[in-house]
């Protein structure tokens, strides 16, 4: 058995997976990964189903170290600087850490959150089905809350199977779809018409709760009450400030703030991955649509497969690897200055 | 009887739930429809539903469409819903011991006083209810009761703690509640129990199920304590009643 160590992370980092639905009526939230394509892609590589346990890494960088054997691992997600041992990572695609090397992440370079998949998945005891860290409700494995420096995650020896990389459709920056509800007669036409006419920024003190967006002020017809009702992950409820606030995975299952609208679930993952401060806008469709985009971003997941390639040699930029040790930065060495990455949530485009 | 009964509201909750609404208000007849259309659909499931989230006025219905549109499953859901709301086949009753006041519950003094009255009138009064699970939300097993005297309504506080205890019973509105974890309220304290409504590691991980019927006792402080020890072992300290 290899593992491993985790020599320096972030906040904002913990395992997740597809989550664990069934107990919302019990108050229990499913929690799971904040970009659900982006996990699937990251398991896809290493052979793993699409939905298991990875590390999901948030905006700052982080180390790990293979102890023990070869680790093999692939990330996906926000773009950032990666290297093992000073050899550059590609996002999108798989590598190995042999014994003692250490995969070194950078701050993510737009975007929010990263997939770091294990071959064979994160090892853990399940609850419900699922290893995903819930801190609140005491649930996750193999630690049951954010994970820290030092922490050690038990891993399956690397197959020694070929490196591969995975086309994912093309980043775009279109606006984030919603269809209108539950609570969207709770404001008047010319709101409803300032919600979709607006520029949005996301806060930063958003977190996976909720994204809590600046923008106009929404008034309420009825006041910013009602009787408490169960919620989505996507629900946009707003409360008596009139920012909205988009519910994450990591939401209470019930609350008592009229929701305008819901961001459609082929969107969720493209929207989790906005970064703090940047701009977008909301783009109202009909239910028909909606779960038009429902059914292909289900057709995406399950083709995942089929979008492997082999990597292909590469002549290696020297130059660029010089310069990155260096510099103590790594950059890739078969695109020298330009990040390489095929993300479809790399909506803030480089930076 | 059936045709009585005024169809609730189908609103879409995104692409992957439906909310069903039986009113806009804390409303126990409605709450009654829910909970009878969340047993419907337990009894006769519909293929693509996969979960159902009682609340106190309307039902989330959470489904896959890839297997089942909109307007097909809304369909299907009012046909269910407009049928006549059978008897509960099964309730269960429990009694939750609560140690009221002093350091357990720091609002019941607060409580007595805005009400013209005492604290002993206060416990006399939250302990002769029968109480009824409306809805379990927000955070695990935290546990909204429908039946509150309506001599103990009152507004909740102006301003919400951001941390209250485990085991809080509180009041709020025209609601009572079991809280599991700790957690922000902006509800009123009147005391604690041991009961741990949800605790990973015991069978059954929670223990109230929307529907249930709650009496609550009262109990010492050193009971509470006692009860508390042996709560942390996993003992289930509510006691069920014959229904």
């Amino acid at each position: 058995m290899s593992k491993l160590v985790i020599a320096s992370i972030g906040p904002a980092s913990s395992v997740q997976d597809g989550g664990r639905p069934g107990a919302q009526r019990y108050g229990l939230v499913p929690s799971g990964a904040m970009d659900r394509l982006a996990l699937a892609a990251a398991n896809t590589l290493v052979g793993n189903e699409p939905f298991m346990a990875a590390v999901e890494i948030g905006p700052f960088g982080a180390k790990f170290t293979a102890r023990g054997g070869a680790v093999r691992i692939a990330l996906t997600g926000a773009p950032r600087n990666a290297d093992i041992a000073g050899r550059a990572v590609t996002s999108d695609a798989s590598a190995t850490l042999v014994d003692g090397e250490t995969l070194t992440l950078g701050f993510a370079r737009g975007g929010a959150f990263s997939y770091l998949a294990i071959e064979g998945g994160v090892i853990g005891e399940p609850m419900f089905g699922s290893l995903a860290v819930n801190a609140r409700a005491g649930l996750g494995s193999p630690y049951a809350r954010p994970l820290q420096s030092g922490d050690e995650l038990p891993a399956k020896t690397a197959s020694g199977a070929p490196e591969r990389r995975i086309e994912l459709p093309t980043a775009t920056d279109a606006p984030i779809r919603i269809v209108w509800g539950p609570q969207d007669d709770e404001f008047t036409d010319e709101t409803r018409k300032l919600f979709v006419d607006s520029e949005w920024k996301i806060s930063a003190t958003s977190d996976r709760m909720g994204y809590r967006l600046e923008g106009p002020i929404l008034k309420h017809l009825h006041g910013h009450n009602i009787v408490s009702d169960g919620t989505v992950n996507g629900s946009l409820q707003v409360p008596g400030n009139g920012q909205p606030i988009v519910l994450m995975p990591d939401r209470g299952t019930s609350g008592g703030y009229p929701k305008i609208a819901t961001v459609i679930s082929a969107d969720l993952g493209r929207l989790a991955q906005i970064p703090a401060g940047h701009a977008f806008r909301f783009r109202a469709i009909s239910m028909a649509e909606a779960q038009a985009e429902a059914r292909k971003f289900a057709e995406l997941l399950r083709t995942l497969p089929e979008r492997l390639r082999a990597i292909e040699s590469v002549d290696l930029n020297i130059d660029a690897l010089h310069d990155a040790n260096v510099a103590g930065h790594a950059v890739s060495a078969v695109d020298a200055g330009t990040w390489h990455a095929v993300s479809m949530v790399d909506i803030a485009g480089p930076d | 009887m059936a045709a009585t009964l005024p169809p609730p509201r189908l609103l879409p909750s995104g692409d992957s739930a439906i909310t069903v609404e039986f009113s806009r208000n804390i409303d126990d007849a409605a709450n009654r429809r829910v909970l009878a259309l969340d047993r419907a659909l337990a009894a006769d499931p519909i293929a693509g539903v996969t979960e159902t989230v009682p609340t106190y006025r309307s039902l989330l219905v959470h489904y896959d469409p890839v297997e089942i549109d909109f307007d097909k499953l809304g369909e299907k859901i009012l046909a269910r819903a407009q049928r006549p709301v059978p008897a509960m086949t099964k309730t269960r009753r429990w009694r939750i011991p609560v140690v009221y006041g002093g350091e357990h519950g720091i609002d019941l003094e607060d409580v007595a006083k805005t009400l013209n009255t005492t604290p002993d009138e206060i416990v006399a009064r939250h302990v002769a209810g029968d109480y009824r699970v409306a809805m379990i939300g927000f955070t695990p097993g935290w546990s909204y009761l429908s039946g509150l005297a309506d001599s103990l309504h009152m507004p909740r506080r102006q301003n919400p703690r951001l941390l209250t205890p485990a085991g809080t019973i509180s009041i709020g509105g025209v609601q009572t509640g079991v809280q599991c974890l700790a957690g922000p309220s902006g509800w009123h304290l009147l005391g604690r129990t041991a009961v741990r409504t949800y605790q990973l590691h015991r069978d059954p991980i929670f223990l109230l199920e929307p529907g249930d019927n709650v009496t609550f006792t009262p109990v010492d402080a050193k009971t509470f304590a006692e009860q508390d020890r042996a709560a942390e072992a996993g003992a289930f300290i509510a006691e069920q009643i014959a229904s």
